[in-house]
């Protein structure tokens, strides 16, 4: 279960917003800022943040949609960005991602037995006359019928569109799986079905996947451990039940506070003052300083760096 | 009582056939009470606070019942008559606080339009009403955010401007159609706050509609549950939430994911979906989904029943066991 198979190391995206004369940076958004996480083999990494916090640009840097301003990325022990064209397009197969829009990421000129066909007649990876029984197969996977194969997305429901997106991820055979909100654009009802598609599909295929979410709920439901960002920084990373139980973060703390919960007292919230700042200008020191009920000195100061406060449990604050 | 719904049906005719998306909905609201319609998409809750506030678009339109506002039928009145009444007495906040202000004008004109229109206040009155009810909402330095564009503010900001126009009239009733759907957690919660203390200041009736079943329980005093059209139950919070009676709502409580939940197990599902609106199963709407489906409930469909102030549509609870809902 330890054992590691994506490791990220101080990786970065900036993304230039403008230029002076010289073509030279005057205005830089720090997306994703020294982020550092492993992933191991078999589980579900849960991140969690809220929009604009760069959870989704660290997913896309994953599977290579993005390339990274710094930092490196291992995957299985090699580091990606050192390997050639070739090598590296082998190992994008074995991550796939799963977008958050099912009425965005599917073509809609195509049929579904198509769009799952696909990356598998790219990549090479059956003859041709097997792909036919392999789509079906796949379709069967995802709660699909055969006689669906031949529809084209327009004619499903959010629901199974995703369940269309799901087949295609699995179609190469991925070992990890980026999941970009996979269900936040579906009703409750059927949100718990896509939920349950997956978490059987992880035990089917011994898949690992990086959850992304801002619904706290449901990341607690499919990770095993949980990370939490801010600004393009990760400020908290523990295993599900010790974050949720154990929040250390003034900005977890608050987070998981914000959630309404069902047949609870109701609880006293945290509530937090003004909005998520800027990522253009993001103020000094701690970036969560100016929201934070917790603030004092050296926040405005320093930047706090992740330490493990107890076993497995990582924080970012001037606090610990 | 403030509001009075009666028998409330809303029609869209299309050519492939005629769909009922508000189909015969009653209820009322008290002064200064909190009433959440909840339901997924396409169960017709905000076709219903459309209809309320007048605005269904051809090819839909209010086919039939009463909305009496203060004993007053909205749905007679003429467009000219209604708008003395939106914005006034009756106001909306919209779902999506991005595309529902106008581009173009300053936050402030925005506002005092309202104001001026219903107030017959000056220029000079309705700009400090403006910069007052910013204030009211949280917006800090109201006097210079005023003169601010929307694209200049963040979504909660934007949505608590739309909650500051909504507010500006001082209206008996606020109709609030997702106002934190497209927000952050941290955001949402703010804006919830804000709406209870408004409710507090201004002794104001809220109909919040929204799919969140965790903000429901948080806000509301009352709940209404749709399906397809219809009430399928109604309960107050505390009720609704400890002793579900409908299999719909039994099962939508169970398939959300909980933070205080701590088993690993699988997730309750609903099975299939939401039935097409222009082929509706006979019978029972929900009958196709249900776990709990009897012969009967594929061929007729159940009356809403009110037992002890709990209102469900659903034959495991038929009249023949007087007395107290009792589930089988």
């Amino acid at each position: 279960m330890n054992e590691v198979l994506m490791k990220v190391q101080d990786l970065s995206k900036y993304f230039t917003i403008d230029t002076d004369w010289r073509g030279k940076p005057v205005s830089v958004l720090k997306a994703v800022d020294e982020v550092s996480l492993t992933i191991n083999k078999g589980e579900a990494f849960g991140l969690v943040g809220e929009s604009g916090c760069g959870k989704t640009t660290l997913g896309k840097i994953l599977v290579n949609l993005y390339s990274p301003t710094s930092g490196k990325i291992f995957f299985e022990g090699k580091e990606l960005s050192a390997l050639n064209k070739k090598q590296r397009r082998s190992y994008c197969k074995d991550i796939q991602m799963i977008f958050q829009d099912p009425y965005a990421s599917l073509n809609p000129r195509m049929t579904v037995g198509d769009i799952i066909a696909e990356p598998i007649i790219i990549n090479k990876l059956l003859p041709m006359s097997e792909v036919e029984e392999r789509v079906i197969f796949l379709l069967n996977c995802v709660g699909l019928a055969r006689h669906q194969r031949n529809r084209f997305p327009h004619e499903f429901s959010g629901g199974q569109r995703q369940r269309v997106g799901i087949a295609r991820a699995l179609a190469v055979e991925p070992k990890l799986i980026v999941c970009d909100e996979p269900v936040s654009a579906l009703d409750v009802s059927i949100q718990a079905q896509v939920l349950n598609l997956l978490d059987d599909l992880k035990e089917e295929f011994k898949l690992t996947y990086l959850f992304i979410a801002h619904g706290l709920g449901v990341v607690k439901h499919i990770s095993d451990r949980v990370g939490v960002m801010y600004l393009g920084k990760l400020v908290e990373i523990a295993p599900k039940k010790e974050l949720y139980a154990n929040p250390l973060n003034p900005y977890t703390q608050a987070l998981l506070s914000a959630i309404p919960v069902i047949n609870s007292e109701k609880k006293e919230r945290i509530i937090l003052k003004g909005d998520v700042p800027s990522p253009i200008n993001p103020p000094a020191g701690c970036r969560f300083s100016s929201r934070c009920f917790k603030e004092f000195e050296p926040c405005k100061l320093n930047t706090p760096k992740l330490k493990e406060v107890s076993p497995g449990h990582w924080v970012a604050c001037h606090l610990f | 009582m403030l509001l009075e719904v009666k028998n409330l049906r809303t029609e869209f005719k299309l050519k492939r056939g005629t769909v009922r998306a508000v189909d015969d909905v009653s209820f009322t609201i008290d002064k200064g009470e909190i009433l959440a319609i909840v339901g997924e998409s396409g169960s017709g809750k905000s076709v219903t606070s459309l209809s309320l506030m007048g605005l269904i678009q051809k090819p839909g339109g209010v086919a039939g019942g009463e909305i009496l506002f203060k004993s007053q039928d909205l749905s007679k009145l003429s467009q000219k008559e209604l708008q003395e009444i939106r914005g006034n007495k009756i106001s909306m906040i919209f779902q999506e606080p991005m595309t529902s202000l106008n581009p173009v004008w300053r936050i402030k004109d925005q506002i005092m339009e309202n104001i001026m229109t219903h107030m017959k206040m000056s220029k000079k009155e309705a700009l400090a009403r403006t910069v007052e009810m910013l204030d009211t909402v949280g917006i800090p330095s109201p006097a210079e955010r005023a003169n601010d564009y929307p694209h200049q503010m963040s979504g909660g900001m934007r949505q608590r401007v739309m909650t500051a126009m909504a507010l500006s009239c001082e209206p008996d009733l606020l109709i609030a159609d997702e106002p934190t759907t497209a927000l952050d957690v941290t955001i949402q919660a703010q804006i919830l706050e804000l709406l209870y203390q408004m409710r507090e200041k201004f002794n104001m009736a809220v109909l919040l509609i929204t799919h969140d079943l965790g903000v429901v329980y948080e806000a509301a005093d009352r709940v209404i549950v749709m399906y397809c059209g219809k009430i399928v139950e109604e309960a107050d919070v505390k009720t609704l939430f400890e002793q579900p009676q409908h299999p719909y709502t039994v099962g939508l409580l169970q398939s959300i994911p909980q933070i205080d939940n701590e088993s690993d197990e699988h997730l309750f599902m609903i099975k299939g979906m939401v039935p097409n609106p222009l082929h509706m199963p006979p019978g029972c709407s929900f009958s196709d989904r249900c776990d709990r489906c009897m012969e009967r409930c594929t061929k007729e469909m159940p009356e809403l029943q009110e037992i002890n102030g709990h209102k469900v549509r659903c034959f495991l609870y038929d009249k023949a066991e007087e007395g107290e809902l009792s589930a089988k």
